[in-house]
């Protein structure tokens, strides 16, 4: 039985108690609402404020979470103020928290206190993308073998599918070094930030994999990635970077599983 | 609708079917990750998992791959904490949808979600918000509740929540909303006694009372957790359900007058905070366990309601 979908639809008559309840949780400056109080008309005011800390600090260890290695970086006092404005400013539209924190490092970005970390956001740009691949779909990905099934001849029409945990983040910076310093046990050693460095993330088997790409790899993955044949990709590696090295492209892409079976111009994995 | 079916019973055949076990009369705890390596290297707890629904509703990876290491071994309970069946709007269908999807996939013996809300409008505010207990909220609740049943295609237990303020709207009593809300819905309870302690102290009446005046005889679920102290506007205790300690000795009193009552109900240890060592979270299910046994050897469940 299916009930009538205009009942589901209809607006809630005169309760206006979740709009009125919730306008002060994330706002330190507005009033307790005066529809609530504590018992025999007692005060609400600290009773109120158990919600504000529960929504407030639940969100900011939910961004905490999500960014360690910044968490690291910053130290956890700058880290939390800096994720409390951001919670007041954006806080989260789905109940899933593992997908909360998108626009984070656009925040991170132009916080003002930020400022002498440009790598910052960047550093959480692959963190966000880790996190997306630790909860990405189950895939089996792309063997040495199931290339090798391809004839020669058809190598440069192929057209393969990202696996579902496949992320490229592209930094000015030295990013990758940072978050995997950061993210590892034991102290971090001094890293030259200025150097660029591009992030492949994946997740061949159970394990998410940060990687950093060697010049040429990040243009001819992104092309991959986007759909272009194999080898229209190794030309736009080589159009950026004229020394890149297309076996070594092609074996970076196998070891880090970032691809499943291959698409339209060749049939990889399911043939009849 | 045939096409729903037909849906759904595709989705059946290509899942992992897993194994029933036993729920009944058992203690169990709150399944966090950090723990999966220790619960499968040490002898098989007898007792059962819950999770937090939401922390599983990602495509894949290693969260899935946890859950079902643990679901083959033990009774599962799905406990869904943003449903936001007590807000004045209409349920996320999504959400909904995701929720049962987890039902099937995982075949849990047990599904729970909370009196309360956490989404407004579309902002999520991940915690469990009250609502005034009124003849309009009652309805509202109920229909939500039917929805909900409708997808999972199985009864909800429906959990009172710790309060920290009351509505003054208010015109019901929480016992009475309840038993109102199970008579519409044919839902079932969860009873934390945790709860019922914290917000008896927090509003100035008797846990005694409130537990003489509650349904026990449809309580399909009891949870017990840990509290801190702090005070309110006027310097008395404020109590707060913050799942980072053991349970407090005046609810396993409680507790234990409830399984006097009613027999052995499955009964969680909920640690969501300061998350102990596995030993230490093993030997509070023991404690509570040892509590339900010496329930099921005097003569099981007496039908208190």
């Amino acid at each position: 039985m299916r009930p009538d979908p205009s009942l589901r639809e209809r607006k809630a008559p005169d309760m206006a108690y979740s709009a009125v309840f919730s306008a002060g949780l994330l706002d330190p400056d507005r009033e307790t609402p005066s529809h609530v109080s504590g018992p025999a008309g007692k005060a609400a005011a600290k009773r109120y404020n158990v919600y504000r800390n529960n929504v407030t600090v639940s969100l900011i260890d939910a961004l905490a979470a999500v960014y360690p290695a910044v968490q690291r970086i910053t130290g956890v006092e700058f880290f939390r103020a800096m994720a409390r404005l951001h919670v007041r400013e954006t806080p989260p539209t789905s109940p899933l928290l593992f997908e909360y924190g998108r626009d984070f490092p656009a925040f991170v970005e132009r916080y003002e206190y930020a400022q002498g970390m440009p790598w910052l956001s960047d550093a959480a740009r692959i963190e966000r993308a880790w996190l997306d691949a630790y909860h990405a779909a189950d895939a089996a990905p792309l063997t040495a073998s199931g290339l090798a099934s391809v004839p020669a001849e058809r190598l440069a029409d192929l057209v393969l599918a990202p696996h579902p945990a496949t992320r490229l983040v592209r930094s000015r910076f030295a990013a990758v070094t940072i978050v995997a310093a950061n993210r590892a046990a034991g102290p971090v050693e001094k890293i030259d930030a200025s150097q660029a460095e591009d992030a492949l993330i994946t997740r061949p088997e159970c394990d998410v994999v940060l990687r950093r790409l060697a010049p040429g790899q990040a243009e001819f993955l992104s092309a991959l990635i986007s759909g272009r044949p194999l080898g229209e990709a190794a030309g736009a590696a080589l159009e950026h970077h004229p020394g890149f090295n297309v076996g070594a492209g092609i074996a970076t892409l196998i070891e880090t599983g970032a691809f499943i079976s291959a698409g339209a111009s060749a049939s990889i994995g399911d043939n009849p | 609708m045939m096409r729903d079916l037909t849906a759904s019973s595709e989705r059946e055949a290509c899942q992992p079917r897993f194994p029933a076990h036993a729920l009944a009369g058992l203690a169990g705890t709150s399944f966090k990750p950090q723990h999966l390596q220790a619960i499968l290297a040490g002898p098989r707890p007898r007792g059962f998992f819950e999770i937090h629904a939401e922390n599983y509703m990602g495509a894949g990876g290693p969260p899935h791959r946890a859950l079902e290491a643990i679901r083959r071994d033990h009774a599962l309970s799905l406990h869904g904490v943003c449903l936001s069946i007590g807000a004045p709007q209409p349920l996320d269908t999504a959400h909904l949808a995701r929720f049962a999807d987890l039902v099937l996939r995982y075949e849990p013996a047990l599904i729970s979600e909370h009196l309360s809300w956490s989404t407004h409008e579309t902002v999520y505010f991940n915690d469990l918000l009250p609502l005034p207990l009124t003849e309009a909220t009652l309805a509202w609740v109920c229909e939500h509740i039917d929805q909900v049943q409708e997808a999972i295609r199985r009864p909800l237990l429906l959990e009172n929540p710790s309060t920290y303020v009351l509505f003054r709207e208010q015109t019901m009593r929480e016992t009475e909303f309840l038993r109102a809300v199970t008579r519409r819905t044919g839902c079932g309870l969860l009873l934390d006694v945790n709860n019922v302690f914290v917000s008896a102290t927090n509003h100035g009446f008797s846990p005694l009372e409130y537990l003489a005046d509650y349904p026990l005889g449809l309580v399909g679920e009891i949870h017990l957790a840990g509290h801190a102290e702090q005070s309110d506007d006027e310097g008395g205790p404020l109590l707060i359900d913050s799942h980072d300690r053991p349970v407090a000795d005046a609810v396993w009193s409680l507790f234990e007058s409830v399984i006097a009552r009613v027999g052995p109900i499955p009964t969680l240890i909920e640690w969501d905070s300061e998350i102990p060592e596995w030993p230490r979270l093993e030997a509070e299910v023991a404690a509570a366990q040892k509590i339900l046994d010496h329930a099921a050897s005097v003569g099981g469940r007496s039908h208190a309601a």
